[in-house]
This record gives structure tokens, C-alpha cells and sequence, in this order.
């Protein structure tokens, strides 16, 4: 079986003399040196301004720029490379669509349902919208194994005009009911955000087989680098939203005192874009199309599976989420009895293991089921099992160290 | 940096410890302090009278530096006036920003609470360790 850190140079790190073990690709994901080799042609022969030039390397910056765009396109099953929108990552897209849509199309006669799981890129900007136009923010709430019953959709009712949702939680792994939010919103006539930011890496996903209104991810959790995200839209309802950021390359012709505006997607595309990062998203596709979802899938669901049965045999750890693995990802979440989580992560660091503490972005997620804050571990399909062996080892070195006793 | 010199008996059982860890019935001053990145969430209670310490405690949750830093302050601040334990405050901070190094005048002004000098070249910590002493100045800053 192919052991894909190979494809991974910075896998090959020692910290103090380990082999470094990065079980924190939800916060982001390393990247193949495909991708790494993509950028560096682009710097080294293609590099110009995009859509500003009629000279070789401006040209030659565009048809990266397309092409990328492109992948991007067929990636994720969208009819068309107008609906999709680069943006610096996936926050930024989910603002844009507060910004230029729900600032002018919601009322303090509406509602946005959201669901307790958000991350704060889909909570408090929509918490700020529902301020700017009196609407009221709705939540849905999980159950005890952090899924989201069907019946919490109820509250999506009349007065819902915008549902955001997220594919994937960040912190519970469990993958939310997208399709059965969409029918219902559409049902109540109001437009769905999906906020894809953890699924996309994972799972295959087609927006026009979804239906949804918006989805929304960013590059660096899926193998690119930083800097880029995506926001697709479908092309009727962009065609009705103003612009969001003004400057060069959104405009038609510019006067004095007036402006007409380019077409999509290069409405919502001012100023120059970070090309490096947005030829690195198109090569991270190539990559993950080569290395492909369905082992993708099956390598990631056996180190679950097996990091939760492992886990399970602790007694001092309490896994927050599903301890299942239906309609759940590679992302664990899970407390040590006794020892608060930024002393754990630090304690498995120190033996070469880097895990995610905190609140993960989901303070009202973490109050909600009355956890101050929990480690995270999430993989990637260029984890192994020894790494899961190492994690689960080290933890009771981490009761050891803090005093208590361990199994 | 070694485990076993940043966990050290003292810090553990600092974390450990309850008597610090109370609410202050009467309190004259009370802030919370947060730390964000890391969840770190805990509220300092002092009661002053004629500008002295006469009780300091502090509830709330966060990692064992933060709880133990907490801990420590508490036992050297109660029963000083305000302006020595203002000073000693400024100490323990200049401790941590390395601008104070000289250990055996950090054991003697700062007692136990010197033990946390080695956070300062643990950049991830440092803001666990001031938490208390941060919130505590800025009680006594709002409320003077």
C-alpha cells in the first residue's frame, strides 16, 4: 500500500528527533510537492498580471488563471465558470455573500437559521447581519452525539430567507444532513449557504446534484497553499448581487462619476488575485483526482475507525461527537479527564504528535454541550496507523506528567 | 525545555489546589480574563480595604499554567497593600518578558511564583501566565 507522506516533503521533519506526526489537517492540511512544483513553474515562466497585459508572461498568467478556475469548475460539479468566484479563503466567500446579498435582500420581517455547530466565519457573520437588518438568527442544535436531528429543520419555516449550514463540523467530525436543509429551505423559498470547508477535502461534492445556493471552501485545507478560497454561486443569483470589493479588473467603464461593472465571475474579483495560490488550488484537484476520493475515503474511515476504538479503551478520555462512524469524517475531538487541553497539546508535542486545542473556532458549539475546550485530532489520508499508535500512547504520558494515573 | 521543569510538582498541585479557588463573598473588585486562542477563561475577586489586599481568589477554567500562575499570585499578593502588590505584579511580568533574569532576586520577591520564569521561552504559554496578573492590574485599575 502506498505510503502517501512520501509525497509530502515537509512529512519528513524530525522534532527532537522524531519523525514529526501531524494529526491537525482540519486547521490545514500539508502540502504534495505537486503542488509545491506547480507554483514554482508558474513563478519561474508564467508569471505576469492576469487580464492586464498583451505580453507573454501576462498571457501566460491567464490561461493559468482560467485553466485553474476551470478545475475548480469541474471539481465540484458547477454548470459553469461564472459561478465560481475566488476569494482569499472561505471566510472571505461567506462574507461576500452577507455583504452583497443578505445586507440587501434580508428584512427584520426574516429569518437566518444556523446551526449551533458553525464555525465563527458562519456564526458571527451572520449574527452581524441579523444586527444590520433586525432579521432573527435561528439556531439548530445538535443531539448528544453531536448530529443534526431532522427535526431541528422544522424551524426553517416561512420566514427564513437565508439557512447557513455546515457540511462538516470542525470539532464533532459529523457530517450534517446538506441535501434534506436544502429541500427544506427551498421548499420555504429561502437560499442555502453550505459551508464546505471540511468536507471538500474528504468527500466528492457536486453543487448542482446538491442544489444549494452557495458553497463555499478555501485551498489550504485541501492541499493548495494559503490564501485562496472559493465561493460558488449560482450564476442567476450572482447576476442579481452588487459587487463586494471595488477596484481593478470588477469594472466595465470607469468615469468619473460612475461605473459600470464587469461580468461574472470577475464582478467579485477586484484587485489582482493571489495567482500563486490560485495555480496551487488548481494542481492540489489534479492531485487529489490522482490520488482519488474513494481511497481517499477508505484510508481516512480505517484511521477513524480505528483511532475511535483505541480511544474508546481509555478511560479517562471523553470523545465530543460521534463515536460511530455513520455520516462522520476524520476529525476527532475529545477531552483528557483532569488535564485541560492546551496542557495536553502541549504535552504531545513535546513527544513529536501535533494535536488542535482550544475552542476551534465554535465557542457557542462548546457552551452549548458544556465543554470548555477539547483537543483535536483530524486526519489525512497521508496518515498512518502508527501515528494513530503514537497519539494514543503518548496520552497516557500526558496523565502521567500531569499527575494522574493512566488506562 | 524538559517536562518535567515546566510541570513541576509546584505547578501541578497549585493546579490542584482549591483554597484559591472560590468565590469572594463582599469582593470589592472582580474582572475576567480571557484568552481566546486557547480558552483560557478566569474572573480574579479581590477585597480592599484602606488599600490592602485582604482577600484575593479567583475562579474559572484554563490550563494548569494559567490556574497555577492564578494560585501563585494569590498566595503572594493576599495581605499586601495595593502598591507593593502592583509592583510585584510589574515583576512577575518583567520576569516573563525575560527584562528580569536575575533568579535569586525573582525566588526572593516573587516566592513561588518565580518557578514560572521558564515560560518565558515557551512563546505558546506565555499569555497562560500573565492571564491572572493582567486581570488583577486591570481590576484595580477600573476600580481604584
Amino acid at each position: 500500500m502506498k505510503n502517501y507522506r512520501e509525497d509530502f516533503p515537509i512529512l519528513d521533519l524530525h522534532v527532537k528527533g522524531k519523525k514529526i506526526i501531524y494529526l491537525d489537517s482540519a486547521a490545514t492540511s500539508q502540502r504534495p510537492r505537486a503542488v509545491l512544483e506547480a507554483v514554482e513553474k508558474y513563478v519561474q515562466e508564467e508569471n505576469g498580471n492576469p487580464h492586464r497585459g498583451s505580453h507573454t508572461l501576462s498571457l501566460r498568467a491567464t490561461e493559468a488563471f482560467d485553466a485553474a478556475r476551470l478545475k475548480v469548475q469541474k471539481f465540484i460539479g458547477a454548470k459553469s465558470t461564472k459561478e465560481i468566484i475566488f476569494t482569499k479563503n472561505a471566510t472571505e466567500a461567506i462574507n461576500l455573500v452577507a455583504y452583497s446579498y443578505a445586507l440587501d435582500y434580508l428584512t427584520k420581517e426574516d429569518q437566518i437559521v444556523i446551526t449551533i455547530a458553525e464555525h465563527h466565519a458562519n456564526l458571527v457573520t451572520w449574527q452581524q447581519i441579523a444586527r444590520k437588518t433586525g432579521a432573527k438568527l435561528v439556531y439548530m442544535y445538535v443531539d448528544d452525539q453531536g448530529r443534526l436531528p431532522l427535526k431541528e429543520l422544522e424551524k426553517i419555516n416561512e420566514r427564513t430567507k437565508l439557512v447557513a449550514c455546515t457540511h462538516m463540523s470542525n470539532v464533532l467530525g459529523s457530517i450534517f444532513p446538506v441535501s434534506e436543509v436544502i429541500k427544506k429551505a427551498h421548499e420555504v423559498g429561502a437560499k442555502v449557504l453550505i459551508d464546505g470547508a471540511q468536507a471538500v477535502p474528504h468527500m466528492p461534492v457536486n453543487v448542482d446534484e446538491m442544489d444549494c445556493d452557495f458553497y463555499v471552501f478555501s485551498g489550504h485545507k485541501m492541499y493548495s497553499l494559503m490564501g485562496v478560497g472559493v465561493l460558488y454561486g449560482k450564476e442567476e443569483i450572482l447576476e442579481k448581487m452588487q459587487p463586494f470589493l471595488y477596484g481593478g479588473d470588477m469594472i466595465e467603464y470607469v468615469y468619473e462619476q460612475e461605473t459600470s461593472f464587469n461580468e461574472l465571475p470577475y464582478k467579485f474579483e477586484a484587485g489582482t488575485q493571489g495567482v500563486e495560490s490560485i495555480v496551487s488550488l488548481g494542481a492540489a484537484i489534479d492531485y487529489l483526482h490522482q490520488v482519488g476520493f474513494q481511497n481517499i475515503h477508505e484510508r481516512e474511515m480505517a484511521l477513524t475507525k480505528y483511532a475511535l476504538e483505541e480511544l474508546s479503551k481509555l478511560s479517562y478520555i471523553h470523545i465530543v461527537g460521534p463515536t460511530d462512524l455513520t455520516n462522520r469524517g476524520a476529525v476527532i475531538s475529545f477531552t483528557v479527564e483532569g488535564v485541560h487541553p492546551h496542557d495536553v497539546s502541549m504535552i504531545l508535542d513535546h513527544y513529536g504528535v501535533g494535536v488542535r486545542a482550544g475552542h476551534h473556532c465554535a465557542q457557542p458549539l462548546l457552551r452549548y454541550l458544556d465543554v470548555h475546550a477539547c483537543s483535536r485530532a483530524s486526519f489525512a489520508f497521508y496518515n498512518t496507523k502508527e501515528e494513530v499508535d503514537a497519539l494514543v500512547i503518548n496520552l497516557d504520558e500526558v496523565r502521567r506528567v500531569m499527575g494522574y494515573g493512566t488506562k | 525545555m524538559e517536562l518535567s521543569s515546566l510541570y513541576t510538582q509546584v505547578i501541578l498541585d497549585h493546579n490542584k489546589e482549591t483554597k484559591n479557588r472560590r468565590e469572594i463573598l463582599g469582593h470589592t473588585h472582580k474582572e475576567r480574563g480571557h484568552n481566546p486562542s486557547c480558552g483560557d477563561d478566569i474572573t480574579i475577586e479581590a477585597k480592599i480595604e484602606d488599600g490592602i489586599i485582604k482577600d484575593l481568589a479567583y475562579h474559572g477554567h484554563g490550563c494548569s499554567i494559567s490556574q497555577a500562575s492564578a494560585s501563585m499570585m494569590t498566595d503572594l499578593l493576599t495581605g499586601k497593600t495595593v502598591e507593593e502588590a502592583l509592583a510585584l505584579v510589574e515583576i512577575f511580568l518583567s520576569m516573563i518578558k525575560r527584562e528580569i533574569d536575575d533568579i535569586d532576586y525573582l525566588e526572593e520577591v516573587l516566592d513561588e511564583a518565580s518557578i514560572l520564569q521558564g515560560i518565558s521561552n515557551l512563546p505558546a504559554r506565555v499569555k497562560c501566565a500573565v492571564l491572572a496578573w493582567h486581570t488583577l492590574k486591570e481590576a484595580i485599575a477600573k476600580n481604584q
